[in-house]
């Protein structure tokens, strides 16, 4: 199925939690923070949201910044 | 030097640093070494899916270094409220460097926007720290909606011009109940050295830093500039003359003065 991963189309697995998406992607949750359709998503609670088609995920880090 | 206070909170450093544009983690950590800084800016952005990148702050010790995050980036009040949930979330604390920019060939801050935003996130208990043109009404009513510091640039971000905003900062220093921290556009140690001997209360230095050929040894000299303009402010500074006014006595020659043409009268 398809989602929205930061702006680009992706395709996952059907049943795919946050976490799981994250490992595949080789992304420390701990360096991230993830909005799952404009909701900020807490680090409990990534294995427990499974993702679902056309949902919207924006993982964002830190960078340098003025 | 005098100790710096923010929403409670004590600095021994006047001098803030960003994190923007180094051409090295290594540049960067040398910067904030050299600079003796306590607060550092961040930015958020979206991760590189493809090719995930080394995390920033794995080169920033948060024992150390008070992160503020800024919403850099952010067009209009709801994207900027958006960057700094997502900041409080990522584990930082509620400190964020609130910037609404736009206008992408100036970078100048959107003063409504800024406004609308800081009186949300006060609302959800932010330290809002923002980043405004220099325009003493605008910096009263962010104190007023309860913001931590003002932030009025000395000229537009990256520009290395100085403290074009002079006379503004100076109504702004005038007028604040809260932290002045003058950002953006200090190009050099005097930049900063000036806005101190102003009055302000602290300085936010990046791209000075980060483009200089040695980082480390710029932002040294950059904290001697702030500290000179600390201790030169605290101490007092002299007034500006229209006329001379001699430094050694005006008495007392080594040959015998006519007498004045006032004392002829």
């Amino acid at each position: 199925m398809m989602i929205t991963l930061n702006g680009k189309s992706r395709d996952i697995t059907t049943g795919t939690t946050l976490q799981e998406l994250l490992d595949q992607l080789h992304i420390d949750c701990r360096t991230v923070v993830v909005e799952h359709n404009r909701q900020i998503v807490s680090r409990q609670q990534l294995a427990e949201i499974v993702l679902s088609a056309d949902d919207s995920l924006e993982v964002i880090h830190f960078v340098g910044g003025g | 030097m005098d100790e710096l206070r923010i929403a409670g909170r004590s600095f021994q450093s006047r001098l803030m640093v960003g994190t923007g544009k180094f051409a090295s983690n290594q540049a960067m950590v040398a910067a904030m070494e050299g600079s003796g800084c306590e607060i550092v800016t961040v930015a958020l952005r979206r991760v590189d899916i493809d090719n995930p990148q080394d995390s920033l702050l794995n080169h920033i010790d948060p024992a150390r270094y008070l992160l503020l995050p800024n919403t850099s980036g952010a067009r209009d009040a709801d994207e900027a409220v958006r960057l700094a949930r997502l900041a409080r979330a990522a584990g930082c604390e509620p400190w964020v460097k609130l910037e609404v920019t736009p206008d992408p060939y100036y970078l100048l801050p959107d003063p409504i926007e800024t406004l609308k935003a800081a009186e949300i996130l006060v609302r959800e208990g932010f330290i809002v720290l923002p980043y405004i043109n220099a325009d003493p009404v605008l910096a009263k009513h962010l104190q007023e909606a309860g913001t931590a510091t003002v932030m009025p640039l000395g000229a537009p971000i990256g520009t290395n011009r100085g403290v074009r905003t002079r006379d503004n900062i100076a109504i702004i220093i005038e007028q604040a109940t809260v932290p002045v921290v003058v950002d953006a556009g200090l190009g050099a140690p005097s930049h900063a050295a000036e806005a101190m001997e102003m009055g302000a209360d602290a300085v936010l230095v990046n791209t000075a830093l980060a483009v200089a050929r040695d980082p480390g040894a710029m932002a040294l000299a950059f904290r001697k500039g702030v500290e000179a303009g600390r201790e030169a402010y605290l101490a007092g500074l002299g007034k500006p003359q229209d006329k001379a006014e001699a430094s050694s006595p005006l008495t007392g020659f080594l040959r015998n003065e006519p007498p004045r043409h006032e004392d002829t009268k």
